[in-house]
């Protein structure tokens, strides 16, 4: 049990922390100031999350171990994130996309962590909703204005779509720690959050005028450590100082 | 194409109680993004409450040049304050 | 002309007296010129400086630097925000601001055109390049244009982190490993003259000084700043145990304050010109964002416009 609320904890941490690494790329490269100085707010409410999960995996795990030795020491087979935060930023309109299609789950997903029988998860939920709530107001408006913006944002934020749909199902497929947290009253029961899911896509998209893909084939792994190319890549950045120069202080 | 986002003026109460004061100004395409364009630039560092944007040019402003009609004839008219009262200084708190 | 000339007294008599000059108010056209020039320079400034420190955020070594990184280089899109936004009150937009920028027309800070190699780098850029700018930014809180001192007196609030943050990684890497030393010395080596040279042009080259001192949009000189700076840098660079890398550099009792030997002029100008070692790569970043955003831009601004559009429609149904 222990063992599975330490990888439940350190999936969540690692959803927020590559999502947060990933819209921190955007720094300095976005599409007007105002909206680069958005994007880093949102990066820098999910590495805090990332932070208090951490903090909280060192914790259960009992080895004397710190945020930045979970995040920087493990290779990408002990990442336990969704493959869709791990995605390219690709355009504005793609990560944009990519935000709506987790900020709508994440939401979802808090308002419900907040009753966890564990106290400190409940804790980290109840201060990540107010956070995430502002994320998938931000988000929604974003897919909304550029499918409904010109002809050439609209074909850009459906491409995107089409091209980030297949990562949206393992959102909702239990793995085992999932299960056996939400056995115990820990975690979260995802088959419940899915229609929940499904119906704000589907308002957002129709709003958005996009159409939601119909391609139903699905990707999954990220939660069990099998990840698509790119995790290599953003770890061997993040990472590079760490394993550069070990077991120094910065 | 040129079709800037208008700029918007934006005006924070820092707490309950207080007026809102202006903050500067940023860009936006509408007045929904205008108000997230300012909390994120001008309330990062938890400086306000609530929000006000307008956009800049919907302000009317008075001109400079018509300042001694405006504003001087207010100047002389001392006995609009309060020290321009004698008081025998038993008077206490008035 | 007599107006103007009476007009032009009745400025010069403001600035005199400290009062501060508003968007509306009579200036001289020069006057808005300077100001326009130098508040869009020093607006570019803090947009094209997030470049090189934007570099490490993917590479920072720890939560907590990120964290900070992150939270610093937005800072500094803020900064550039309430700069054009200062600029702008003096009529013109921020696009045409921008587009100078672009075409090389505008100039921001040669600093941003070195290149930031190791982590040492953003603790030098926060203690020297940050640094720098405060003394320079401390002294336009008092600047004459009401708009540019208000901005500035936000920015040097803000500010006041920034320099810390990168002293304490300087710090944390003085009691590290020989490593951290190494990097640490290196990036001061790196780091202290083109720091120096951020103060601008010696005052006996510096063709705009006079009249901007006159008007109060500067307080004080160039080479004065740059004099203040390299005094308090010496015990903050003991306390580092690095080594300032100017053998010239010694107390001097007399006037009070350390010389230092005469700055690369060559280099400078050399740097202004474009051809620093970062000079292209800085451009082209920032032209490939505005370029790629463009269609961002106009989509919102179209649907902002369909949406005024339906309201105005609903209203009219209803009525």
């Amino acid at each position: 049990m222990k063992n599975s609320l330490l990888n439940y904890t350190i999936h969540l941490a690692d959803n927020a922390h590559i999502l947060g690494h990933r819209l921190g790329e955007w720094c300095g490269h976005g599409p007007i100031l105002e909206q680069d100085i958005a994007m880093t707010n949102i990066s820098l409410d999910l590495i805090g999350q990332a932070r208090s999960l951490y903090q909280y995996a060192a914790e259960i795990e009992g080895r004397g171990r710190t945020e930045d030795d979970i995040a920087y020491l493990r290779d990408a087979w002990d990442f336990r994130n969704v493959l869709l935060v791990e995605q390219p930023n690709g355009d504005f309109g793609k990560t944009m996309v990519r935000q709506f299609l987790f900020d709508a789950y994440n939401f979802l997903f808090y308002k419900e962590l907040k009753n966890s029988n564990d106290q400190q998860l409940a804790a980290i939920a109840e201060k990540s909703l107010k956070e995430v709530t502002y994320h998938q107001r931000f988000s929604s408006e974003w897919v909304i204005r550029l499918g409904d913006g010109t002809e050439v944002s609209h074909e850009k934020v459906q491409n995107a779509l089409n091209d980030l749909w297949m990562y949206t199902g393992e959102l909702f497929v239990m793995n085992d720690f999932e299960k056996d947290m939400t056995n115990n009253g820990t975690g979260v029961d995802l088959e419940k959050l899915k229609p929940l899911w499904q119906e704000k896509v589907d308002y957002i998209l129709k709003t958005a005028t996009l159409a939601k893909p119909q391609n139903d084939w699905m990707q999954s792994g990220g939660k069990t450590g099998r990840h698509s190319e790119h995790l290599g890549f953003i770890l061997a950045e993040m990472q590079f100082m760490q394993k550069t120069y070990p077991g120094q202080v910065w | 194409m040129k079709n800037n986002w208008p700029l918007w003026e934006v005006f924070i109460r820092s707490k309950q109680g207080l007026h809102h004061k202006h903050a500067g100004s940023l860009h936006a395409a509408d007045a929904q993004m205008a108000i997230e364009n300012a909390r994120d630039v001008y309330t990062r560092r938890n400086e306000g409450i609530s929000i006000w944007v307008v956009e800049s040019d919907k302000i009317t402003a008075s001109k400079p040049e018509e300042n001694p009609e405006l504003f001087e004839p207010a100047a002389d008219k001392i006995y609009r304050h309060p020290t321009f009262y004698d008081m025998p200084d038993e008077v206490k708190h008035m | 002309m007599a107006d103007l000339n009476s007009l032009e007294a009745k400025f010069q008599e403001k600035i005199d007296n400290e009062i501060k000059i508003e968007p509306k108010d009579w200036m001289p056209e020069k006057y808005r010129q300077t100001l326009i020039r130098q508040i869009s320079q020093h607006a570019h400034s803090e947009v094209v400086g997030m470049l090189p420190e934007g570099n490490w955020i993917t590479r920072a070594p720890s939560l907590r630097r990120k964290v900070a990184l992150l939270a610093k280089i937005q800072d500094e899109a803020g900064h550039g925000l309430y700069l054009y936004s200062a600029a702008e009150t003096l009529g013109v937009e921020r696009d045409d601001l921008i587009e100078q920028l672009h075409t090389g027309k505008a100039k921001y800070s040669s600093i941003f055109n070195y290149p930031t190699l190791t982590w040492a780098d953003i603790g030098a850029v926060g203690w020297l390049v940050d640094g720098a700018a405060i003394m320079n930014q401390v002294m336009l809180t008092r600047t004459s244009y009401g708009p540019y001192s208000r901005a500035m007196v936000r920015i040097c609030k803000e500010e006041s982190f920034h320099q810390r943050q990168g002293y304490e990684i300087l710090l944390t890497l003085s009691r590290g490993s020989e490593d951290q030393k190494r990097m640490l010395q290196d990036a001061v080596n790196r780091f202290w003259w083109p720091s120096l040279m951020m103060f601008g042009p010696s005052d006996k080259d510096s063709v705009h000084t006079a009249q901007a001192m006159k008007w109060k949009i500067k307080r004080k000189t160039n080479d004065e700043l740059r004099q203040q700076f390299v005094d308090v840098c010496v015990d903050q660079a003991r306390i580092l145990g690095v080594t300032l890398p100017d053998p010239n550099l010694k107390w001097n009792e007399e006037r009070g304050h350390y010389d230092f030997s005469e700055i690369d002029w060559d280099e400078f100008w050399n740097v202004v010109k474009g051809n620093g070692p970062c000079n292209k790569q800085r451009m082209d970043a920032r032209i490939k964002a505005h370029e790629e955003g463009a269609w961002v831009r106009e989509a919102a601004m179209a649907y902002a416009e369909k949406q005024a559009k339906r309201r105005k429609e609903e209203t009219t149904q209803v009525a």
